[in-house]
């Protein structure tokens, strides 16, 4: 698999059965919401677990 | 006429990790390793660098010598672009391109070049040791390094005419264009305690017009290096703007900026909103406040939103597009396109932000940062919106979170592959472009005007290319095709 096609895979397939239930019924607000919701679930599995090191590790000398 | 708006980016980009920690040593790791995949990484040649030389005629002081840093990592790829480190940190400078649209596939192609280089790099160190590459422009720390644009200009037009059409532009252009910022990093901004702002960059700027990039940074810059003739050309090198992960919004802020610049080429100052009074204020102010409602006083006196600001820039843009076909940016669809989405994504910000989540890269980082906070209930300062804010501009695809918000896609994946190692076809890149993978052995130094030969007896051979609009494939196609050999093309040229 090229670097696009996995930057550009879809969206995590968790939930999806519960998504599509939403979807058939629920109105635009709340599709948003559960949108949101898959989303940070999401965030969760990748985001950087030892947040407070990471970003303050996150250190750069100045430039243009 | 207005001079057609060749456009390129240049971009900084945050690094992390390495053997030592030292950024300037996992830059060099990062761009060597890339270099290595090349036959030949070839040198870049400063003779006609002149970062001193100031666009208002004002004499430079002797701290303003072009810097030779030929012990720094650098690198020519056959796309045109270059590939080196500046500073303490790797940085690509898109090849010249035609269009807007065009140069958001080069800078594309580089977010390609860079994630490359990094496996490459990654591959030779530990674990614990990988390196891992930021498109931003801030540490959160007060440490700031940029993306910049550059447009050719006419260099008839008056330097203070530039100045006047393009403040009200780059302070307002933050609500449609802005990257998005948790909190601040500088004790005035520090002072308002914003939860997030919508510009990277906004806060580090100091001054209306000037020289520098690194320290008291103008809004304006006025570094006059037109890197070609220069009784013909100017080159506007923007460094306000934000780094953009959404390539609508880069291809917005290209287009947008590119539309203004033709239009006060062609019709002059006449139609365009007075400056704001403040304007390094107005930047602020902007910035701190992502509901828009602030408002700045132009010179005229009036009370103005930043969003105002931008609506008149987009009639002035559109009539004149109108009346013209603003051929100069780009042919009639693509000045659609480009009038189309800077239009929507205003319209999105003010009245319906989630319909432009896909889009504006404020947006889309805020909504995460909201929901995130909502979700755990935390302080607007925790520590992982920080780790949110910063890891949206991760260019690795495993941590990646603007990969993930679902911004909308404007190349294909296989043009944008294929701009790593092919040139734009319409400015001297092509020439660039062509001699590096034709003639590795015998380039041994490139610059933006010139491409130097070694055919290893007799003098070096210097190519000028002075014009960004001859060099390309409709003028030099056939001679390439002809010349097997560096000197074959060289005795082309000469004869």
């Amino acid at each position: 698999m090229s670097e696009q096609e996995r930057i550009q895979r879809p969206k995590a397939t968790r939930d999806r059965d519960d998504v599509v239930d939403v979807r058939t019924e629920a109105s635009r607000g709340d599709q948003l919401k559960a949108d949101l919701d898959d989303l940070l679930d999401e965030i969760d599995d990748v985001l950087e677990e030892n947040a407070e090191e990471f970003v303050r590790n996150y250190i750069q000398k100045g430039g243009q | 006429m207005a001079l057609p708006k060749v456009v390129g980016i240049e971009t900084e980009f945050g690094i992390r990790g390495g053997p030592d920690g030292d950024p300037v040593t996992s830059s060099t790791l990062v761009v060597t390793a890339y270099a290595r995949r090349m036959a030949a990484p070839i040198a870049w040649d400063f003779d006609d660098e002149s970062p001193g030389r100031d666009a208002r005629d004002l004499v430079a002081g002797p701290s303003y010598a072009p810097v030779i840093e030929t012990h720094l990592a650098n690198a020519v790829l056959p796309n045109g672009a270059r590939f080196y480190v500046d500073h303490a940190h790797p940085e690509y400078s898109s090849p010249e391109c035609r269009t807007p649209l065009q140069a958001v596939l080069y800078d594309q192609a580089g977010e390609n070049v860079l994630r490359r280089a990094m496996l490459e790099a990654n591959a030779e160190l530990a674990p614990a040791q990988h390196i891992g590459i930021y498109k931003n422009n801030s540490d959160g720390k007060g440490n700031s390094y940029g993306c910049h644009e550059n447009y050719l200009v006419r260099r008839d037009v008056a330097f203070r005419d530039l100045v006047a059409a393009m403040v009200p532009h780059f302070v307002s252009r933050q609500v449609v264009v802005g990257a998005g910022k948790v909190g601040a990093e500088l004790e005035y901004t520090r002072a308002a305690q914003p939860a997030f702002q919508l510009s990277q960059r906004a806060e580090f700027f100091e001054e209306v017009v000037g020289l520098e990039t690194t320290l008291r940074r103008p809004i304006i810059n006025t570094r006059d290096e037109p890197h070609g003739d220069p009784s013909r050309f100017r080159r506007l090198h923007v460094i306000i703007g934000d780094a953009n992960l959404s390539p609508v919004a880069s291809a917005v802020k290209l287009g947008a900026t590119a539309l203004l610049l033709a239009a006060l080429e062609d019709e002059g100052l006449a139609a365009f909103p007075p400056p704001p009074r403040d304007p390094v204020a107005a930047l602020r102010s902007v910035a701190l406040d992502p509901t828009m409602a602030t408002t700045i006083e132009l010179e005229s006196g009036v009370m103005w939103t930043a969003w105002d600001v931008q609506d008149c820039l987009w009639h002035l843009a559109s009539d004149y597009a109108a009346r013209t076909g603003a051929e100069a940016v780009a042919e009639p669809d693509e000045v659609a396109y480009l009038l189309g989405q800077w239009r929507e994504m205003l319209d999105g910000v003010r009245d319906d932000p989630d319909a432009v989540a896909d889009r504006v890269d404020w947006v889309a980082k805020r909504r995460i940062v909201d929901g995130y906070r909502a979700r755990y209930d935390l302080a607007p300062t925790d520590a992982r919106l920080q780790a949110i804010d910063l890891q949206y501009h991760d260019l690795d695809p495993a941590r990646s979170l603007a990969a993930r918000v679902g911004l909308r896609a404007l190349h294909e994946t296989a043009d944008i592959a294929r701009a790593v190692t092919s040139p734009p076809a319409s400015t001297r890149a092509f020439f660039r472009g062509q001699c590096v993978a034709r003639y590795p052995d015998d380039v041994v130094a490139a610059n933006w005007d010139s491409v130097v030969f070694d055919l290893g007896t007799g003098p070096l051979h210097k190519v000028p290319t002075a014009d960004p609009l001859r060099g390309t494939a409709a003028l030099t196609a056939d001679l390439f095709a002809h010349a097997p050999h560096a000197r074959d093309l060289l005795a082309a040229l000469e004869g």
